[in-house]
This record gives C-alpha cells, sequence and structure tokens, in this order.
C-alpha cells in the first residue's frame, strides 16, 4: 500500500521522532510505515488521519 | 554506557530475563553440586532436577508477556515473525536429530543442546531475518 506520510509530514516540518512521538508509536514503526515495509492496522492509520486531519484515502492509496 | 531503554514492554522483559537467567544460573548450581554429592534422592531429586527448567520455562512466559503487552504494533509484529522463525528452526533441528538417533545414526542424548537452547538460538536468527527481509532486526 502507498502512502504519503513522508510529504505531509516534510510538509510540517516534522521529523520522523516528531511523528512517532505523536503518534505513541516507535519510530522505526514510523519509518517502515513511510517506506511501505508495513501496513498499519487500521486503528494506527485513523489515527495518522485524526493528526493530519485528512481522510483516511488521502494519505493511504491502493496498490504494492 | 549501555543504549537506555524507552520501550515499557521490552524494559519490563528486560528485567524478567535478568531475574530468570540469574535464577537459572543458581538453580542449576545447586542442582549439580547436590546430585554430585549424592544429597538428591527419591522424590526430592524429581524437584532438584526441575528446579533449573522452572526459569527456562519462566522465559518462554517472559516472551509470550513481551508480546502481549508491546503496544507498539509494528514491533510486535517483528516480534511474532521472531518466534514463528524460532519456532520452526527448534522444531527442525530436534526432528532431524530424533529421526537420526531413531535409525541409530548418531548417540540418544542432546548433549545439553535440548529443544529450549535451539529455540531460543531460532530467535537471534529470527532477528537476523527480520534485519535481511525488512531491514529491521527488532526492538531497542
Amino acid at each position: 500500500m502507498k502512502n504519503r506520510l513522508k510529504v505531509l509530514r516534510a510538509m510540517r516540518n516534522w521529523s520522523q521522532a516528531d511523528l512517532a512521538e505523536k503518534l505513541e508509536v516507535s519510530r522505526q514503526s514510523v519509518n517502515a510505515i513511510e517506506t511501505g515495509k508495513y501496513d498499519p492496522s487500521l486503528p494506527l492509520a485513523f489515527r495518522i488521519a485524526d493528526l493530519f486531519e485528512l481522510p483516511i484515502e488521502e494519505i493511504f492509496e491502493r496498490g504494492e | 554506557m549501555p543504549a537506555k531503554i524507552t520501550n515499557p514492554a521490552v524494559r519490563r522483559y528486560t528485567i524478567r530475563l535478568f531475574v530468570l537467567m540469574t535464577a537459572y544460573v543458581l538453580f542449576l548450581i545447586l542442582a549439580k553440586w547436590m546430585f554430585k554429592r549424592g544429597m538428591a534422592e527419591g522424590s526430592f531429586a524429581y524437584v532438584l532436577a526441575l528446579l533449573p527448567a522452572l526459569p527456562i520455562i519462566g522465559v518462554f512466559w517472559a516472551v509470550m508477556r513481551l508480546l502481549v503487552e508491546q503496544t507498539d504494533e509494528y514491533l510486535r509484529m517483528l516480534m511474532v515473525r521472531q518466534c514463528l522463525f524460532a519456532t520452526g528452526f527448534a522444531l527442525f533441528v530436534t526432528t532431524i536429530r530424533e529421526w537420526l538417533q531413531n535409525f541409530d545414526l548418531i548417540a540418544a542424548g542432546d548433549g545439553g543442546f535440548g529443544a529450549a537452547f535451539f529455540w531460543f538460538a531460532g530467535l537471534g536468527l529470527g532477528a537476523l531475518y527480520n534485519r535481511l527481509t525488512l531491514g529491521d532486526g527488532g526492538c531497542s
């Protein structure tokens, strides 16, 4: 699954550690999601969407 | 200076592991010392022989507690992969050994390297597998 997490994070000038702290996950998790190595669960995807104040489909899109 | 463990679940696991491994060493020394001096007889011998096994079983419990208590879903996924790898590795090695023993191609017994040893070794190999396939070894 593709995502725009890295772009959205960069637009807010947040580091991976900043985003990890806001989401209450590890920096490794943020990195794994950004690089497409890990697809987050639905609850975490909603937390990400809430944080960026965007619908989930504007952050995550279908695809390998 | 050792790195500070920030993940609460991993910190609890590390403390549990330290306590259990200390108990293992102490129980093993005690059991060997008493058996060597002929102080273990009857039903007490069974209790004494099983004493070092209890902390090892405790480590299995600690690993499973880590899986339950880990709130970070990505780190938990890495740990689950490690445990599955470890289980597969331990079953693979012990099954091969068992069948070689069945046909008397190797000596009976395990020379002190039982299923638990291979499972713990498998955890290490599982972390390596995670690093090679996902670029991430696991908790820090």
